[in-house]
């Protein structure tokens, strides 16, 4: 009976569609149509000391378009990035998340903004998913004014408070205790939330992480470790960092699940069962199974420790985009000239985004001296030949 | 707005130095003695009475009443969900606590010697003094961390480093080391009420002192302005700045001086980030000298700072070079003799003082 329901209403949902997109031509093809869609997840999950979540997912054609859009948006930005890093437009350090999508989106997905975030310093499309916008993150990137920093922080440091996103670390392996931190004080505000605090699979050997997991455990805070496993950590292959690569094993104590970190719906599945367990039981560790194509940062050609044909197969078997397309594509939610025009819609987003932040002014000089302190007391700060250069803190 | 002065600077600055308002108040001379232990351990049961926010953690704060008892009663008062007893894992529990500040929560957490603040160093600096800057002031991180500093006795090197110097150097902290019960006070309700992360520094050896204290610092709603020194002793030949147990150093040795008809004026410095560079070049335009002591290392040292700024805005004014005292540049010796030589005594104070005020025989060549 569910399955002539799906039938009938992709094909519904397929013409509505149809006319929808020739009714409003510049609009993208997002269905509105709800009606459940049971899907199943690339694999089953594996667990250490919890229950598994059933690997049948619920979805509908309005969230498979949303999760292909918000994806296709973020792996645009991304590559767009890398060309303004390569013009010189963007300096320093930047770490790039093209193929780590679904782990953003499907997390997102799982959660609300009263649930807190916290990453490390490949954090551009989880800002996006946090509410943040194109134009903060390029003008952050290019260091004006209109970023979400001011251009203070840079790439390494975004953040959206308001959001819950805390950031943005550049500091291998510091979020975990910050984002138990969080989780701590959800708890004592009995705010009935949690915090998702991001690793690699390099910072996942932290001593630190382990000092704050037990505190976790003994406190019951409802902490959610999610190690984004793309399996390099910078030029190290997890095999040469980590004795035992089994990540969602590494709490001991404290339960973990692995899931394929390339498939959106098991990521939110995931997330999911994360948060219901979190707030009863404490935490729990999520290893995302998941891949990035470009190097740890722009000044790695990410060639060199591991083959093009690895990086090539991934793309191919398990791009996390292209496995939306295919699941809207096999159930006709949408056609593939209307995926495309999303496609073109959100690199045209991206470059006027762009075009917008090259406009924009960078700081200040004044700048130099705001936010040293939340209250500054009226004293001194001063340049570099600081007989030339004073300010007084507000 | 901000106002970025440039100026070109032809003798001294003269508009930028205040004249100091002389801080002492006389109190009245029926006054209450109260430890410095005391004061801390009021000022936290104050503060946490008063914001539901503030909580305390860190190692045998609470079943243990303390390491040293600052934090006695208050597990029993507040409950163990605002006083936390951390397992031995400082990197942790502080980037937990950090983490807490950025949620909005105010943290007090308690290293049992700054010395293992060092392991949590990371957290300090880079998790809580410069995130509201990298934000641009979205994440503010209203911590306090405090704990014992600097030498206490026989505890060998590594538990005897004082921390003062490199924790000032960071621009984001505020760091803050009380004398007497009054300052302790005064200067840890600002710093729990403050939103900026506060390093606050106290000593081990000062917390069974007892000093007179007004019913005005009594009173809860009492707090010191971060930033400001205190002259605790008025005078016209000689400054001698000073923090936490120097203090009091200072002040037998301007006792000393005074016989020989030196008369130093000791200012108590409280907070050495953000440094009250105005009250002590107003001091040293005074006085014409100046003698710094801390118990630290000397090198890129509290002394040094404040011997800059001294060279910077007051040049013309030095009658004589800075003195600088301070702890021996070595790792602090545990045999008793080797440890008294290690930690700056008053007759070092006086002897320094003495030399800035060319009243010494000149010095003879020293092994």
């Amino acid at each position: 009976m569910a399955l002539s329901q799906l039938l009938s209403s992709s094909s519904r949902s397929g013409n509505r569609l149809k006319s929808l997109s020739s009714a409003i031509s510049l609009r993208h093809p997002i269905s509105t149509d709800t009606t459940p869609i049971t899907v199943e997840t690339s694999v089953p999950f594996t667990s250490h000391q919890c229950e598994v979540p059933s690997r049948t997912v619920q979805t509908n054609a309005k969230e498979l378009l949303t999760f292909f859009r918000d994806m296709a948006l973020m792996r645009r930005m991304e590559i767009a990035a890398d060309s303004l890093y390569k013009a010189k437009l963007i300096r320093g350090f930047c770490h790039l998340y093209d193929g780590q999508e679904a782990v953003a989106v499907g997390m997102e997905a799982a959660i609300t903004k009263k649930d807190s975030i916290i990453t490390a310093y490949r954090d551009h499309c989880t800002f996006i998913a946090r509410g943040g916008t194109l134009l903060e993150v390029f003008a952050e990137l290019m260091g004006r004014q209109a970023g979400c920093s001011r251009g203070k922080g840079g790439s390494m440091h975004f953040y959206k408070k308001d959001s819950n996103f805390y950031g943005g670390h550049g500091i291998v392996g510091a979020q975990v205790p910050l984002g138990c931190g969080l989780a701590f004080a959800q708890k004592y505000c009995k705010d009935e939330a949690v915090t998702f605090a991001l690793y690699g699979d390099g910072a996942a050997n932290q001593g630190q992480l382990f000092e704050a997991l037990n505190i976790s455990a003994l406190w019951d805070l409802p902490a959610i470790l999610v190690c984004e496993n793309n399996h390099y950590g910078m030029g190290t292959a997890e095999w040469r960092a980590a004795k035992s690569p089994a990540y969602y094993k590494r709490g001991d104590y404290v339960p973990g699940l692995k899931v394929d970190g390339m498939d959106v719906l098991a990521v939110k599945q995931a997330c999911t069962f994360a948060k219901e367990h979190a707030l009863k039981n404490g935490p729990i560790i999520l290893e995302m199974d998941t891949y990035r194509y470009h190097g740890h940062s722009m000044s790695d050609p990410g060639s060199t420790y591991r083959t093009r044909d690895e990086i090539t197969g991934v793309r191919q078997e398990r791009d996390p985009v292209e496995r939306i397309r295919k699941l809207i594509l096999s159930h006709d939610l949408a056609t593939e000239k209307e995926l495309k025009d999303t496609e073109k819609e959100v690199r045209k987003e991206v470059d006027d985004a762009i075009a917008q932040a090259k406009e924009n002014p960078v700081p200040d000089s004044s700048e130099l001296f705001t936010n040293v302190y939340a209250k500054g007391l009226g004293v001194e700060s001063f340049g570099a030949d600081r007989k030339e250069v004073r300010a007084t803190l507000p | 707005m901000l106002a970025i002065s440039r100026q070109r600077i032809l003798g001294q600055c003269f508009q930028k130095i205040r004249p100091a308002v002389s801080e002492l108040r006389s109190y009245s001379s029926a006054a209450k003695q109260i430890t410095v232990r005391e004061a801390l351990n009021s000022s936290l049961d104050e503060e946490m009475s008063a914001d539901p926010k503030v909580f305390l953690m860190g190692e045998e704060v609470g079943e243990y009443q303390g390491a040293y008892k600052i934090t006695k009663g208050l597990l029993e008062k507040y409950g163990p969900e605002r006083v936390l007893d951390t397992p031995i894992t400082e990197a942790g529990f502080t980037g937990i606590g950090v983490g807490a500040a950025y949620y909005g929560l105010k943290p007090v957490v308690e290293f049992m010697t700054f010395n293992f603040s060092m392991q949590a160093i990371d957290h300090i600096i880079n998790s809580a003094a410069k995130s509201n800057y990298m934000s641009a002031g979205q994440i503010s991180v209203p911590i306090v961390f405090r704990g014992p500093n600097g030498a206490a006795a026989g505890v060998g090197a590594q538990h005897s480093q004082c921390y003062a110097a490199w924790y000032a150097s960071c621009p984001g902290l505020k760091v803050l080391s009380p004398y007497n019960s009054e300052d302790a006070r005064g200067l840890l309700k600002a710093a729990i009420r403050d939103p900026d992360p506060v390093v606050f520094l106290e000593n081990e050896l000062l917390y069974g002192e007892s000093f007179p204290v007004s019913d005005e610092v009594l009173d809860s709603s009492f707090s010191l302005p971060i930033g400001k020194a205190k002259i605790e002793r008025e005078g016209n030949d000689v400054t001698i700045t000073a923090f936490s147990k120097m203090v009091g150093y200072a002040l037998k040795a301007a006792e000393i001086l005074e016989k020989d008809g030196i008369n130093a004026e000791v200012i108590n410095l409280r907070s050495i980030r953000p440094l009250d560079r105005s009250t002590i070049n107003a001091s040293v335009r005074k006085t014409n000298r100046l003698i710094t002591v801390e118990e630290g290392f000397p090198q890129h040292g509290v002394g040094a700072e404040i011997c800059s700024s001294v060279v910077e805005e007051s040049f013309a004014y030095l009658d004589a070079p800075v003195e600088r005292i301070a702890g021996a540049d070595v790792p602090m010796p545990y045999a008793a003799n080797l440890e008294r030589m290690a930690v700056p005594q008053v007759e070092d104070i006086v002897r320094a003082a003495k030399r800035a005020c060319y009243r010494s025989v000149p010095l003879a060549a020293t092994a």
